[in-house]
């Protein structure tokens, strides 16, 4: 009540001021009328005082105009120079005013803003939050969250006064102070504030206690440990009597949900009651954004359900009616409208499926794709790209709307049509689709992009390649075009693809397929600029399958792989693989029998690798030249033919050295001592056990230095401590002086190796102890029940017996596609037309190690009626456009037209706003009387009276506000007179450099 | 590093309190060393809006919030291909553009665009709408706003998209609620 009172008398403080001001602009208004020189001369005198218009010196607005009308960016950069002179000069000076103060801080913010460095003041905006006007200590918190991250070295200084100012009596600092808590506070510093902030969950003002979940949200966001035993706070605030609150704790509680759903399935019910309330337009009015009731919740609201029904049958019933209402009630004319309509679309093909609903869904994405604007065509296809998963006939429907997505210039919504036919691939279709993809990937530019198609291409052809040849075929291009950017994975896939063929039992499909990719691989070795992992792989599958088939000899293999490393030069990497790939060549054909000599062009570079800068080079070079001089028996053992997908096996005991260890012995020669038992020598093979993240979040250890290990290998008990173990350095290194044990026992290898081990577990179980307190927080392992749950309902629904084929319908044409191209059409069949349903993916998981779980089938009982059987009332296409796009262009606002004459027309208007922000004031208070319904009440559960008197005193609160604030903060254009003329007086005005300053954003 | 924030202390001759002074000299002593070999591990949950920009048909920013920390470079460099990108379509383009992790909503009005960045789960229409909820809001503070007064009022525009979106998320859509402490904090002062 306070605060009402205050803010009424504000009002009216204000409404003085104001009428003041209009005066002041009526006189202008006069004098133009009159003459308008005089008005110039006026304004020109008014610029000359030292202070502006808005309380601003004329420093500050020259800084602005000139940057306002700054042509380049080059003339900008000299600006702000200069700008950076003058402040580093001014802004040490003694006794600065305030206000000044305030100034220099903000023309700090514009400096990096526009990229320049300005941490040369930094610590004034610190400073600057410890002043006791409000303005001040905002703007002072606002500068301090543009310029710092929450690891600066300056955080420290502000922590403090954030503490004081949670404290504060008055609300708008505490704001301001929890604004700051939400950037500037670290894992660190969590607990300096933790405690005030949950305090002010219980706020008598609701924009702090919504601030204060939001500082929790962020909190929780930086280090969900330190938060954790919160958590219920969030549940209580989601009862909270003010909306916005309400609306704010819907983020933490999303994430929460995000990371583990099981725990809030019990909030469903309420979710569900909240989002039918607003939809029902319970809430006050102020939340209406274009007569839809508060939309952003509702969105967010339904992410929350989507996420909580996603393979949970009973939870999903809950949501059908609520959602259902709501796609019937949303406006198909307005963005906010569709906005709501796609996330039902969203959360009904997250949630079980109900049939109803589908079609629903399906409906609106028809009206999407048929819209003329491509915002709704983008949002189309996207929503078809999630229902796709579910009922995967739909799409058939809409093809032709599909391939003009596809074909349209706009590369956002082309990129999005890609994402859909990824989504959509099947055997039948792969070839089309893929080969689409790669013309798309060659015709980019933007290397993220390349390389995410690429990757996609590459993972489609893996799953469903039809044939090897075109396997082979398609992975050329992809390596040839977009080589570099791939995935190294990638080329090792292909090369283990190769080797192992497509997992079939069936060796002369693998051997052709070997066959295929030689051959293609020695027609594209010659082009100039092939990647490097492309490359390799080329070198690689040379060497180990080049000459298996008899067709290609020897010699003709070794010049192409010599020319290769030739060409190469540069890269080690490849001539290391060609190198390799010649010893196979050279070894195959030794171990057939045959007699072969080194190509002149080889053994030249054989001797150009020896002496190579890289050793590994060398020494491959140094190895072909040993082999070269072994009998063709050895060479079998070395090189056994097509062995690559043989295991090696690798005896870790180097038992096979036994005898040879133990005659050394014998002849006098030291035991060797495991790492882990050479005590003098730290406990390094301990560090490198920890993972590096461990590594890293360790900076500090908190617990006792370890003991170190004594150094006889027994069991003696590691509690003892000598006042000698504080210095292990100083335990002689018995490595250095055999002498002093020489009945050292000979330690069996394997032996040693479980002992290292189970030291690093000891280790590790410490280290463990730690984590909790520091590390990520670990969750109930409820996760995979869901997801074992979400499985076995998956199942059932497939478990339907499902029709073999579905014959694709022809789409009822559009009247605007009744002349479809042919080629279109073809293309669309090509697309569409499949019969094979997705869950023929091929499982080449054997190979490349993918294991997608299959697509759903359509499952029969789900499936969704065409949208040409029910008869769709398409909406007249909604013009998206009119909702303050830029009307008016900037051509219209040339600087010929006379600026004052457009004013004068203003001011004719001005009458017609009255008269509209007057019925706009009437419907504030019809909203009160809606609002007021106490059934918003039946919302929360056990809320008491209290609650219920604090629910109207908000609704009583808020709407005034608004009556008062629509009269006087409207579109008012006298404002916008007083304005103009304000700023004219500091000698910006229309017809200088920049008229675009004065163009009103609204149109 | 002691020496540097004494230094800063005394050059300044800031009026902190004893407390205080008591307060950093402690921090220097555990805190800092600690954070500063401790890097914070990588923790990124979805957080809807990324940034918000508004930048003006010359590619000339008018005003820069980001919800996640980027280096001066960073972002200079991000918005100077992100400008680049978006200035370049047309109106019959659709208002949403990707790039690398990021997916950009904008919007023009007049002379002026909005650009919002958002993850990639992020609804669109819904972030095109909330850049709208923006200008009417700041057309209702400013009356008839242009870009001239978000110039000159740089921080009032802070202000009301402090308000608006916390963490990244919407967190208040009514006008009434966001103007007001504004409009409480020009009457204080």
């Amino acid at each position: 009540m306070l605060a009402l009172k205050q803010l009424h008398d504000q009002e009216s403080k204000n409404d003085k001021k104001r009428r003041l001001h209009s005066s002041c602009a009526g006189h202008f208004i006069k004098s133009h009328n009159s003459n308008l020189e005089q008005l110039k001369t006026i304004g020109r005198e008014l610029a000359m005082g030292s202070q502006g218009g808005f309380g601003q010196s004329k420093e500050f607005l020259d800084l602005v105009k000139s940057i306002g009308e700054a042509r380049s960016k080059s003339e900008e950069d000299r600006i702000v120079l200069r700008e950076i002179e003058t402040l580093k000069r001014r802004i040490n000076e003694p006794d600065i005013p305030k206000r000044k103060m305030k100034e220099y801080i903000i023309r700090l913010v514009y400096i990096e803003m526009l990229g320049h460095d300005a941490s040369f003041g930094y610590i004034h905006a610190v400073k600057m939050t410890h002043d006791d006007s409000v303005l001040l200590k905002r703007t002072g918190y606002l500068a301090v969250t543009l310029f710092l991250n929450e690891d600066h070295d300056l955080i420290i200084l502000i922590v403090n006064t954030i503490q004081k100012d949670l404290r504060s009596d008055n609300y708008l600092v505490v704001c301001a102070a929890l604004n700051a808590c939400c950037k500037l506070i670290n894992e660190e510093t969590i607990p300096a504030v933790l405690q005030q902030v949950v305090e002010l969950l219980g706020h008598q003002k609701e924009a702090v206690r919504k601030k204060a979940v939001m500082a929790l949200h962020s909190f929780h966001h930086k280090s969900p440990s330190s938060v954790n035993h919160l958590i219920s706070n969030f549940r209580k605030k989601l009862a909270d009597n003010d909306p916005g609150v309400m609306g704010a704790t819907l983020f933490p509680l999303y994430d929460l949900i995000t990371i583990d759903v099981n725990p809030h399935k019990d909030l469903v019910a309420s979710f569900v009651n909240i989002l039918k309330q607003v939809a029902e337009r319970r809430l006050p009015k102020t939340y209406d954004y274009h007569q839809t009731p508060a939309p952003f919740i509702q969105i967010k609201l339904l992410k929350i359900l989507a996420l909580l029904g996603s393979g949970d049958k009973k939870s999903s019933e809950q949501m059908y009616t609520v959602i259902g209402d709501i796609m019937r009630k949303s406006d198909t004319a307005s963005n906010i409208g569709n906005a709501i309509l796609y996330e039902c679309i969203c959360c009904i093909s997250s949630i079980q499926p109900s049939p109803k609903l589908l079609e629903t869904a399906a409906d609106a994405i028809a009206n999407f794709l048929k819209s003329d604007s491509h915002n709704l065509k983008y949002m189309g296809i996207d929503a078809l790209g999630r229902l796709i998963r579910i009922s995967p006939d739909i799409a058939e429907q809409h093809q032709l709307a599909v391939i003009d997505c596809l074909e349209d210039p706009d590369d956002t919504l082309k990129r999005k049509t890609f994402e859909l036919l990824y989504k959509m691939t099947k055997s039948s279709n792969v070839e089309v689709i893929v080969d689409r993809m790669i013309d798309y990937m060659i015709s980019i530019n933007d290397n993220h992009y390349k390389t995410e198609t690429a990757s996609r291409c590459v993972e489609l052809a893996e799953q469903f390649a039809p044939s090897n040849h075109w396997f082979i075929q398609t992975m050329n291009k992809v390596f040839q075009h977009a080589g570099d950017l791939v995935n190294p994975k990638v080329a090792h896939n292909l090369m283990r693809l190769i080797a192992e063929g497509f997992g079939e039992d069936d060796d002369t499909a693998d051997s052709q397929l070997r066959l295929s990719a030689v051959e293609s691989y020695l027609k594209i070795v010659d082009e100039p600029k092939l990647p490097s992992a492309f490359l390799q792989v080329i070198c690689w599958v040379l060497g180990e399958y080049g000459t298996a088939d008899g067709k290609y000899s020897a010699s003709y293999i070794s010049g192409k792989l010599c020319d290769v490393a030739e060409a190469h030069s540069t890269d080690d990497i490849v001539k290391g693989y060609a190198v390799t790939a010649l010893m196979k060549v050279y070894c195959f054909e030794r171990a057939a029998g045959r007699k072969t000599s080194l190509l002149p062009e080889c053994q030249s570079l054989l001797e150009e690798l020896s002496a190579s800068h890289s050793s590994d080079l060398q020494q491959r070079a140094y190895e072909f030249r040993a082999i070269l001089d072994l009998d063709t028996n050895a060479i079998e053992n070395i090189m056994p033919l097509d062995a690559s997908c043989e295991d090696i096996e690798i005896d870790k005991n180097l038992s096979f050295l036994d005898d040879y260890v133990q005659k050394s012995i014998e002849q006098g020669a030291e035991p060797y001592i495991p790492e882990s038992e050479r005590s003098g020598t730290l406990n390094i093979s301990k560090i490198r056990n920890h993972n590096s993240y461990e590594h890293s979040t360790h900076s500090l250890r908190f617990e006792a230095y370890e003991v170190p290990k004594p150094v006889v290998p027994t069991n003696i008990p590691t509690t003892v401590t000598y006042p000698t173990d504080l210095v292990p350095v100083t335990v002689s290194e018995p490595s250095y002086q055999p002498s002093v044990q020489p009945t050292w026992p000979l330690v069996p290898v394997s032996d040693a190796g479980s002992g290292s081990v189970s030291g690093s577990s000891e280790l590790k179980l410490r280290l463990d102890g730690v984590q909790k307190k520091w590390g990520k927080p670990t969750y109930s392992s409820g996760a995979s029940s869901s997801a074992s749950n979400f499985e076995s309902n998956r199942t059932m629904v497939n478990g339907a017996p499902q029709p073999d084929t579905v014959i694709s319908k022809p789409h009822a044409p559009r009247q605007s596609h009744v002349e479809v191209s042919e080629e279109k059409q073809k293309l669309a069949a090509s697309l569409f037309g499949g019969t094979t349903s997705r869950s023929e993916r091929k499982q080449s998981g054997g190979a490349t190690g993918h294991s997608k779980v299959s697509r759903i089938t359509n499952p029969g009982e789900d499936k969704v009626r065409p949208a040409t059987v029910t008869a769709v009332v398409q909406p007249p296409p909604p013009d998206l456009l009119d909702l303050g796009e830029p009307v008016a262009d900037t051509s219209g606002y040339s600087s010929t037209v006379d600026p004052f004459k457009q004013l004068e027309g203003l001011l004719d208007l001005s009458q017609d706003v009255n008269a509209a922000s007057a019925s706009a004031s009437a419907a504030a208070t019809t909203g009160a009387t809606a609002s007021n319904d106490p059934d918003l009440l039946s919302l929360y559960s056990g809320i008491d009276t209290v609650g219920n008197q604090n629910l109207t005193s908000m609704n009583g609160s808020v709407n005034p506000t608004k009556r008062t604030t629509s009269l006087t903060k409207g579109p008012n254009l006298k404002d916008a007179l007083d304005k103009d003329a304000l700023v004219r007086q500091m000698g910006v005005n229309p017809t200088s450099q920049n008229p675009n300053l004065f163009s009103d954003l609204l149109g | 590093m002691h020496a540097s924030f004494v230094f800063v202390l005394v050059k300044y001759r800031c009026s902190f309190s004893l407390y205080f002074l008591h307060s950093i000299v402690l921090c220097v002593g555990g805190s800092i060393v600690l954070r500063r070999i401790s890097r914070r591990r990588e923790l990124r949950l979805k957080m809807g809006i990324r940034f918000v920009l508004m930048v003006n048909k010359q590619g000339q920013t008018r005003l820069a919030q980001y919800y996640e920390y980027l280096t001066l470079e960073e972002r200079r460099t991000l918005e100077g291909e992100i400008v680049r990108k978006c200035l370049a379509r047309n109106e019959q383009q659709c208002s949403f553009v990707e790039h690398r992790t990021y997916k950009i909503v904008y919007r023009r009005y007049a002379s002026l665009f909005f650009l919002v960045g958002v993850d990639n789960d992020e609804n669109e229409l819904a972030i095109l709408e909330f850049i709208h909820l923006l200008v009417e809001t700041m057309d209702r503070h400013f009356g008839n706003v242009c870009e001239l007064d978000i110039m000159f009022h740089l921080e009032k525009a802070h202000f009301m998209l402090e308000e608006m979106v916390m963490n990244g998320c919407i967190v208040e859509t009514s006008k009434a609620n966001i103007l007001a402490p504004i409009q409480l904090m020009d009457k204080s002062s």
